[in-house]
């Protein structure tokens, strides 16, 4: 009776499945591919990008999509893992989508991005192009660039050196703690970097890699830090990793600034919770609080429609600012061909829904645009997850001061 | 010194928490050789109850309240789940739980949301006890201590004192016997089986603010929680609460530990440099692989004892 009832539940599951493959083949579309982590440890992740991209893509539609067509995004989960995300690229090409967009990971944003440039050399006819929404090791653009490969996010030297000159005069002692991988070595790697070059007069008095998404408890790693003396945390840590261990650090209530890359993100707030005020820095592309603050109205209104919709911030300018220069350059190249698009892309200029300046860099294909440090305390306009603190801008840098070299040599297909 | 005594704390905290975990498991595998994958699930469960109950009429009455709707739900999965599936061998039950597990998460995941709930720790209970060398030790932690000390007392004396205790206790090891004497023996697989949800659901009401209340709790609670069941042994209360001490001290000196093999290597005078051979695992700071010293336990464990630490019979 229960297999039964059990064989009956699969049924369905398998009925509503086909149900929702069904859209996906509708025609007159311009698809977007989209693969991160939809379940697992990481989905909070994936969850929260997901419905900040539809969210934007319902108002960029609205405004016309390209070349009279909607955009439409196809999401693919890849449970964290390389190889899924080979076969979520595999599935995209064979339906001739000629965008795959993905943000969680280095290391599989490494792997696209090889997987990629095979599968273009060897079938120009379904050629593809990688968004990169959030992959930020410094090496993508660099050492390991690509043609296909446009990075839409600044990358890990990018916000090591906005978080190097964020750091007060007085402090003088900091503790890294990252993760063990690609993206966690190039934080460690890149933010002693720029100390040493910056602020010399900086010590590091840590340096910690940890298990990617395995540590549950973090307050022994606390009891080092205390024990180390330092005054700032910087930490590249993201989703369970950033929210367990600041909130560890939080109640055992030792005097330590944080200096992350991804306390903004979904969940980071109630994490953070009340005790965390004005203890938390962030380097980020975009806070709620950032539109106000400069007096945009019509950008304010447009995060805060968002806000009202779902229980988390809206932290994804950065994924807006993506679309728009994706439905440029469709236009601009006046078909859906990848190759077309690709080349329309490079060096193009656009100005982002704040109104400040941005480029797709030619040389190596990493967007430059504006970044921001924020700072999580109360009195703000807009509050993050119904915590009552927010994040408040405390420095602004804009692209030209952000802009670094690249080592990228690429290689361009004939035209 | 500060180091060790706040490490010493912190791995008591976690250790207990483990115990309050591993207790009902270990009851439920030695009893019924279910090896229930849905255990930690429980402990999500219990989170999120007590999240939405305390948010109407407060933490103390969703203290009482989650781990008895935890143990309702564990009943029911074990009279009209696990009963029917348990003719067709463990395996059948194995997979069960296993599907079970994954069933939990997915509605967790549609009930609360993919983001952390915010779960937090009660006023009454948000300040700090002590202070040790300026690290704060909060009250909470302190609490939970106690709670967990207080139900190992009870699970001891229910046990070794009561008359259902005794007859768990024969039910463990003979339930053929047990059942031939005239206990009702499915009727004390299903309060095993309660009791040991409740319990997870239990750890779950005081370890979701302690740590992070959110979807990915259970899959990262799981199999540690199986390392310390195995380790302890089989049918031994004594030896999972060892094996918890153990794994939660284990971790959490793990962490301020900052040696390497070539640390104990350069005691019996032999230095590695870059040119010795694997000199690369020889160097890695026992932090970086603090997580994975309870695994390593548990292969060497059934390797030279399989019984575990305490058990009474092979796992």
């Amino acid at each position: 009776m229960a297999m039964r009832i059990l064989a009956r539940a699969a049924g369905v599951a398998l009925l509503a499945c086909v149900a929702l493959a069904g859209p996906a083949t509708a025609q007159g579309t311009i698809k977007i591919a989209y693969t991160d982590p939809l379940s697992g440890p990481f989905a909070q992740v994936g969850d929260a990008n997901l419905k900040q991209m539809q969210y934007i893509l319902d108002y960029i539609n609205s405004k016309g999509g390209a070349l009279g067509k909607k955009f439409e995004l196809v999401p693919f989960d890849n449970k964290s893992q390389p190889s899924d995300a080979l076969i979520a690229l595999k599935s995209a090409t064979d339906q001739n989508i000629p965008f795959i967009m993905q943000c969680s990971g280095s290391n599989i944003a490494a792997a696209l991005i090889e997987a990629v440039d095979k599968h273009n050399s060897r079938n120009p006819e379904s050629r593809i192009i990688y968004v990169n929404c959030g992959a930020v090791a410094t090496e993508l653009t660099n050492e390991k660039c690509s043609f296909w490969h446009f990075r839409f996010d600044a990358h890990v030297a990018m916000k090591a050196e906005v978080m190097a000159r964020a750091l007060p005069k007085e402090v003088t002692k900091v503790y890294l703690l990252n993760q063990d991988y690609l993206f966690g070595q190039s934080v460690q790697r890149d933010v002693k970097a720029f100390l040493a070059k910056l602020r010399p007069d900086v010590q590091v008095v840590g340096d910690e890699l940890i298990p990617l998404g395995k540590i549950k408890d973090f307050a022994p790693y606390i009891t080092k830090i205390k024990a180390s003396g330092a005054q700032v945390l910087i930490t590249g840590n993201w989703g369970p990793d950033m929210n367990l261990l600041i909130k560890a650090g939080i109640d055992s209530g030792i005097d330590l600034r944080y200096y992350t890359l991804y306390a903004h993100i979904a969940g980071g707030a109630v994490a953070i919770g009340p005790g965390g005020d004005g203890k938390v820095r962030s380097v980020m592309s975009f806070n709620e609080n950032v539109a106000p603050e400069i007096g945009n109205k019509e950008a304010e209104e447009w995060t805060k429609a968002f806000r009202d919709k779902y229980p988390f911030d809206f932290y994804a300018a950065g994924f807006r600012t993506i679309f728009e220069y994706l439905q440029e350059a469709t236009n601009k190249a006046g078909s859906a061909d990848p190759l077309k698009i690709a080349l329309a892309l490079e060096g193009l200029k656009h100005k982002d829904f704040l109104g400040y300046e941005t480029v797709m860099r030619k040389d190596d294909h990493q967007l430059i645009s504006e970044y921001f440090v924020g700072t999580f305390k109360k009195g703000v306009k807009y509050d993050s997850e119904k915590t009552g603190l927010g994040w408040a801008t405390e420095a602004t840098i804009l692209a030209k001061d952000l802009e670094q070299p690249t080592s990228c040599k690429m290689t361009r297909p004939a035209k | 010194m500060e180091v060790f005594l706040v490490s010493l704390l912190n791995g008591l905290v976690y250790g207990m928490l483990l115990f309050m975990l591993a207790s009902g498991l270990t009851l439920i595998l030695s009893m019924m050789g279910v090896l229930n994958f849905a255990h930690a699930s429980a402990y999500m469960l219990g989170a999120y109850f007590a999240f939405t109950i305390s948010q109407y009429i407060g933490f103390w009455p969703a203290l009482v309240l989650a781990p008895l709707l935890c143990g309702t739900i564990g009943a029911a999965i074990e009279m009209y789940g696990l009963r029917r599936v348990h003719r067709n061998g463990h395996i059948a039950e194995l997979l069960f739980t296993f599907g079970l597990a994954l069933i939990i998460e997915k509605v967790v995941q549609m009930t609360w949301g993919l983001i952390p709930v915010p779960y937090r720790i009660p006023a009454g209970l948000d300040f700090p006890l002590f202070t040790v060398y300026g690290t704060q030790f909060p009250a909470y932690r302190a609490f939970m201590l106690l709670i967990s000390a207080l139900m190992f007392g009870a699970i001891w004396l229910g046990l070794t004192r009561t008359r259902i205790g005794l007859v768990i206790q024969a039910a463990l090891h003979h339930p053929e016997m047990v059942g031939a004497l005239g206990h009702n023996v499915p009727r004390v697989f299903t309060t095993v089986f309660a009791a040991g949800t409740a319990l997870a659901g239990l750890a779950g009401v005081i370890g979701g603010n302690y740590h992070v209340t959110e979807p990915a709790m259970a899959f990262t609670m799981g199999p540690i929680v199986f390392v310390v069941v195995v380790f302890g042994g089989l049918g031994s209360l004594t030896g999972c609460f060892i094996a918890s001490l153990l794994m939660g001290l284990i971790q959490t000196f793990a962490v301020v530990l900052d040696y390497s093999v070539a640390d104990l290597l350069k005691w019996f005078g032999f230095t590695v440099t870059s040119a010795t051979p694997f000199h690369e695992v020889l160097t890695v700071p026992l932090p970086r692989i603090g997580a994975l010293l309870p695994y390593v336990l548990l292969v060497l464990i059934l390797v030279f004892r399989p019984r575990g630490l305490m058990g009474t019979r092979d796992t």
